[in-house]
């Protein structure tokens, strides 16, 4: 059976129509992740066994005949920053190598709920802190569009999984950019919710005002599918809420597309701005309006992020101590010891790096030069996104400045690594939901187009890139 | 160019164990990003307010009824524990 190409529309027409049983799909993909993986090393773990009694019982759902929901006896993968309960959830950490999840995130157990399946968990960079996946504690994973080249990050395992045909759709996690980025990189579309449209508990904690989780699937009706199944308020986290704008009438002839001028500027690799432009101009073809608009304050969107996420990413990684769960040094001879060699050994350099910029940037006679500053800084960037939102529906931007990067190319210099980031980190510090799709490629890699909505307008967004894809 | 003094008070902060060596590295990286963030410098935000949160944050209730703890297993996980309770090195010193 041929399983690679399979999307949720597809697998679900052949469960149902009896062409293969959940069984037989769910083995399909196991072997092809044991085929295919040891070259693209997606999966940190692979959860064969609970894999397949998730199959069996699916199977006798199937067989019940009777209405069924969208996801039963589909196989997914997920982030290795997302907790299924019994299963090891590492966040490609040494600190967390011999964790396991004590219970499910939400977003597990509203796919469990419909009778998914999870062939396993995939790798990122250490605590979803990276734009490469170079940062993972345990495997570098490898592009399938060229495995010389990075997938992008922080989400790169689960973009390299379904893009390498090794899961139907995976979920990831997206605090700057770790969704839209890989999705850009391999070649499928990912989305990236509004803030509070999905529950984050569950979710290992990088950056709580801008962490989201969301699907990578292989089509936009796939990435509507399983953002249905995952969104919702949440009494585990209170930051959720119901998402309400459901039934709008929508016509391309009136949709207002705005293209930010200031993402379209010197450094970025002008064959994906012609792709993109070349994008634009398909929309203006079915009729919808093009506007330049500007976005004034965009250059400072990633130097605020970077003392933002770094700040809350201190505090909250202040957990990991070496004494509640996770790695310890048991030989330290004092409690200040077990602190700072559990963490000094357990983290690795990018996040250690990170903690100790946030440390600074909150500490005392600081905190008002970096932290406050770039909290105002953030409702700048926010208040430019209201004002454009006023005069168009959605935005359209390139997803990354440059093609997918040679592996080992920028680690030496985090700068350089940080600035990856630079069209995505924006929308995250304004909470609003972006989708990246593919629209061509270039050298034989992937390119991908970032759509912009308003807060809770997952749904037009949703719409208007499924009219590219069709 | 922040000093080595002044990295090695952040690493204490943070409770990070760092060597010798990794201490240049990261003078010299946390002061590059440091200068990149400089940037924030060219523009003024007195005026605006400071935004922690991309929500409409209100308060959340639930009813005060007594529940289930979910906390079985979790005293499980840690490194050291002793009769259900977790286990770290004595902070107190005995008289001699």
């Amino acid at each position: 059976m041929e399983v690679a190409d399979l999307t949720i529309t597809k697998a679900r027409q052949g469960l149902f129509k009896k062409e293969f049983s959940a069984v037989e799909l769910t083995q399909a993909f196991l072997n092809r992740i044991e085929k295919v993986d040891k070259d693209i090393s997606a999966y940190l773990a692979v959860l064969s066994k609970t894999a397949l009694d998730q199959a069996k019982e699916a199977d006798r759902l199937i067989s019940l005949g009777t209405e069924q929901p969208a996801l039963l006896g589909i196989p997914c993968a997920i982030k290795d920053n997302i907790l299924i309960k019994g299963a090891k959830c590492t966040a490609a950490s040494k600190i967390l190598e011999n964790y396991q999840a004590p219970y499910d995130a939400t977003v597990v157990a509203k796919l469990k709920k419909q009778g998914a399946i999870f062939l396993g968990k995939t790798n990122l960079d250490e605590f979803a802190m990276g734009s490469s996946t170079e940062n993972s504690a345990f495997k570098t994973t490898k592009n399938p569009h060229d495995i010389k080249k990075v997938p992008g990050g922080s989400s790169g395992g689960s973009a390299a999984a379904v893009a390498g045909g090794m899961a139907v759709y995976s979920l990831g996690s997206d605090t700057g950019g770790s969704i839209r980025l890989p999705a850009s990189f391999c070649g499928t579309v990912g989305l990236k919710p509004t803030y509070g449209a999905v529950s984050r508990h569950g979710l290992i904690a990088f950056a709580s005002s801008l962490d989201q989780i969301g699907p990578l699937t292989k089509t936009v009706d796939d990435a509507e599918i399983v953002f249905k199944a995952i969104a919702g308020k949440d009494p585990l986290d209170s930051t959720s809420v119901e998402v309400l704008k459901e039934k709008q009438e929508f016509n391309i002839k009136n949709l207002r597309i705005g293209v930010p001028k200031e993402y379209f500027v010197k450094g970025m690799d002008p064959k994906i701005e012609e792709l993109v432009k070349g994008a634009i101009k398909k929309y203006e073809e079915m009729g919808a309006k093009i506007l330049e608009v500007s976005l004034p304050n965009t250059e400072y969107a990633l130097p605020a992020y970077y003392v933002i996420s770094p700040s809350e990413a201190s505090a909250n990684l202040a957990r990991f101590d070496g004494i509640k769960y996770g790695f310890s040094d048991k030989e330290a001879e004092n409690l200040a010891a077990v602190y700072q060699n559990s963490r000094g050994e357990g983290f690795g350099p990018e996040v250690r790096r990170r903690i100790m910029l946030g440390t600074y940037a909150l500490s005392a006679g600081y905190y008002e030069a970096y932290y406050l500053k770039a909290q105002k800084v953030r409702n700048l960037i926010r208040n430019d996104f209201k004002k454009v939102f006023d005069k168009v529906d959605v935005l359209m931007t390139p997803s990354a400045p440059s093609l997918p990067f040679n592996i080992g190319e920028k680690t030496k210099d985090p700068l350089s690594m940080y600035l990856v980031d630079i069209y995505t980190v924006s929308v995250n510090l304004a909470g609003l939901p972006a989708l990246s799709m593919p629209i061509g490629k270039v050298a034989g890699l992937p390119v991908g187009m970032q759509i912009i909505g308003r807060a809770f307008e997952e749904n037009i967004i949703l719409k208007v890139a499924k009219l590219y894809e069709y | 160019m922040l000093s080595q003094k002044q990295v090695q008070q952040i690493a204490s902060l943070a409770r990070l164990n760092i060597t010798q060596e990794e201490m240049k590295k990261y003078q010299e990286e946390l002061s590059s990003i440091l200068e990149y963030i400089e940037k924030l410098g060219e523009i003024d935000v007195s005026s605006i307010e400071a935004m922690s949160h991309p929500g409409e944050l209100k308060n959340v209730f639930r009813t005060d009824e007594p529940r289930e703890e979910k906390s079985a297993g979790l005293i499980e996980l840690a490194p050291q524990k002793k009769d259900g309770y977790l286990k770290v090195k004595s902070i107190l010193k005995k008289e001699k």
